[in-house]
């Protein structure tokens, strides 16, 4: 029994031990390497398995009993640091347009009004953060699929990549979708949120929704709309704000 | 390999007790289980309120709200939801396809059928009503009686098995925006954010249920259990080891 109980001792000081170097070893292992490598490869399998399954499936709508009483506003709450958007901004962005250019036959410069001519879709959807939170919110705006086609994509366009008014620090917001689901049909550029025009909060004077996506992918204050062939040698190349910034997957699908 | 159990040409006292499968799968899911509920705890930490239904956010009911947990506790241990999205999200196919291959594995080498099925004897109130009294009094089987898993135990594990791992494979599953389009997932759960919840209170079981096996590891012989994990020999107590052990 001695000889058991010193054994005992060994284990659970063995157990203590590799609890610590657990500890450290995560931390370590998630520096740049083979090993975090091996983790982002995920990413990959996320991506590829859920096209498989869900196809060009629609993100699921609610009713308007289901709506958040209250939409928590989130990032960044304006573009004020933006001059060509707080001009906008002050005169109810009444001139404001939205540029539509990059790898397309020909570039656009939508306003508003043009953008509200547009046939519109309308949808009650779940915002999804990536933090773990949800509202319920309904939406309006034409189809992103229908701004692309006007403008007519290049065979070459790969990514469609949306500029934003707002910043943080000295580094601007921006997003990028491929075209999968760029032109899925519940893809819209939002104007119109809960009713009313779309708050400063929220992104206005437009917001994208990629309802399939969490939070991070629905670029606000949208400016500009870039179609590329290459997410390269844009910002850090990653293909969006956060996931250059934070290391967010660039698939925002899980 | 695989298949000698129990083994009669071994010394009458001791047995294989776990398959290979077994015990790759127990140490494998020991590096899964604590990566994901490490990294969990992080990705937690983002936003520490649990809430029910289809949504839930800061201006909603939360019906649980807990301070962050401490580094010592998370992957990684300082703040990063991007790193710790980064170890829970690859380190769940490991164990959601490890509980698949698993589980397809002992249906067809007969360990589900032959060591976890719980038979209708089993079942009877009185004969729960006594495993639950050896528990409690730390009187553990011996001898050949000690081969065979005891209907607790079988509980628990079909617990493990059938339930929490399942209900925490799919309720994560459910968080996803992008499944949910093609699946009716989140509702299944009654909403994104009880899903959310259910994750977390799976997690609180399967933590629970680590806590409790590690207990009755030491309490049975730690060295004897774990070795058996290793090596799949198992050597059966004797009848006044126990008593001595404890």
């Amino acid at each position: 029994m001695r000889d058991s109980l010193s054994r005992r001792r060994l284990l659970s000081a063995g157990a203590i031990g590799a609890g610590g170097l657990l500890l450290a070893g995560c931390d370590r292992l998630s520096k740049p390497g083979p090993f975090r490598s091996l983790l982002e490869s995920a990413e990959g399998a996320h991506f590829h398995s859920q096209r498989l399954i869900i196809g060009d499936a629609l993100a699921q709508e609610f009713s308007v009993a289901d709506m958040s009483p209250n939409f928590r506003a989130n990032g960044n709450r304006d573009a004020n640091g933006n001059a060509a958007w707080l001009s906008h901004s002050a005169r109810q962005f009444a001139d404001w347009q939205l540029r539509v250019d990059g790898l397309v036959l020909r570039p656009l410069d939508l306003s508003l009004e043009a953008l509200k001519a547009m046939p519109q879709r309308a949808q009650i959807t779940r915002h999804d953060c990536v933090e773990g939170w949800s509202a319920i919110g309904k939406w309006r705006g034409p189809q992103l699929g229908a701004v692309l086609k006007s403008a007519g994509l290049l065979p070459s366009a790969r990514y469609i990549v949306f500029h934003c008014a707002d910043s943080t620090g000295t580094s601007p917001y921006y997003e990028s979708l491929d075209l999968i689901e760029a032109h899925h049909p519940q893809t819209i550029l939002a104007w119109e949120m809960n009713g009313a025009a779309l708050p400063i909060a929220h992104g206005a004077p437009i917001r994208l929704r990629a309802e399939r996506q969490l939070g991070y992918k629905h670029a606000k204050y949208v400016m500009r709309i870039e179609a590329r062939a290459s997410l390269a040698g844009l910002y850090g190349g990653k293909g969006g704000y956060w996931e250059d910034a934070r290391g967010y997957q660039w698939w925002a699908g899980i | 390999m695989d298949d000698l159990f129990p083994d009669t040409t071994s010394a009458p006292d001791q047995l294989k007790r776990h398959r290979l499968s077994t015990r790759i799968w127990h140490w494998i899911n020991v590096i899964a289980v604590t990566v994901m509920a490490m990294s969990g705890l992080m990705i937690f930490n983002a936003h520490p309120r649990l809430y029910w239904g289809r949504f839930g956010a800061n201006p909603d009911h939360a019906w649980l709200e807990l301070p962050e947990f401490p580094g010592w506790m998370t992957i990684p241990s300082t703040y990063s939801l991007a790193d710790a999205r980064l170890w829970h999200l690859a380190f769940a196919w490991v164990l959601a396809l490890g509980l698949l291959f698993y589980l397809l594995r002992s249906l067809f080498n007969g360990h589900l059928k032959r060591d976890l099925h719980i038979t209708c004897a089993e079942w009877s109130p009185s004969h729960l009503w006594q495993d639950i009294k050896d528990h409690a009094r730390l009187k553990f089987p011996t001898g050949a009686a000690a081969a065979r898993y005891n209907v607790l135990q079988k509980l628990a594990y079909c617990g493990v098995l059938f339930v929490l791992l399942p209900l925490i494979i799919f309720t994560g599953l459910a968080m996803s925006p992008a499944l949910d389009a093609g699946l009716p997932l989140a509702d299944l759960f009654g909403g994104r954010q009880s899903a959310r919840s259910l994750h977390f209170i799976a997690m609180c079981g399967l933590v629970l249920f680590v806590l409790v096996h590690l207990v009755m590891v030491v309490l049975a012989g730690p060295v004897n259990e774990v070795r058996s994990m290793i090596t799949g020999w198992y050597r059966l107590p004797k009848e006044n080891e126990v008593k001595d052990d404890a």
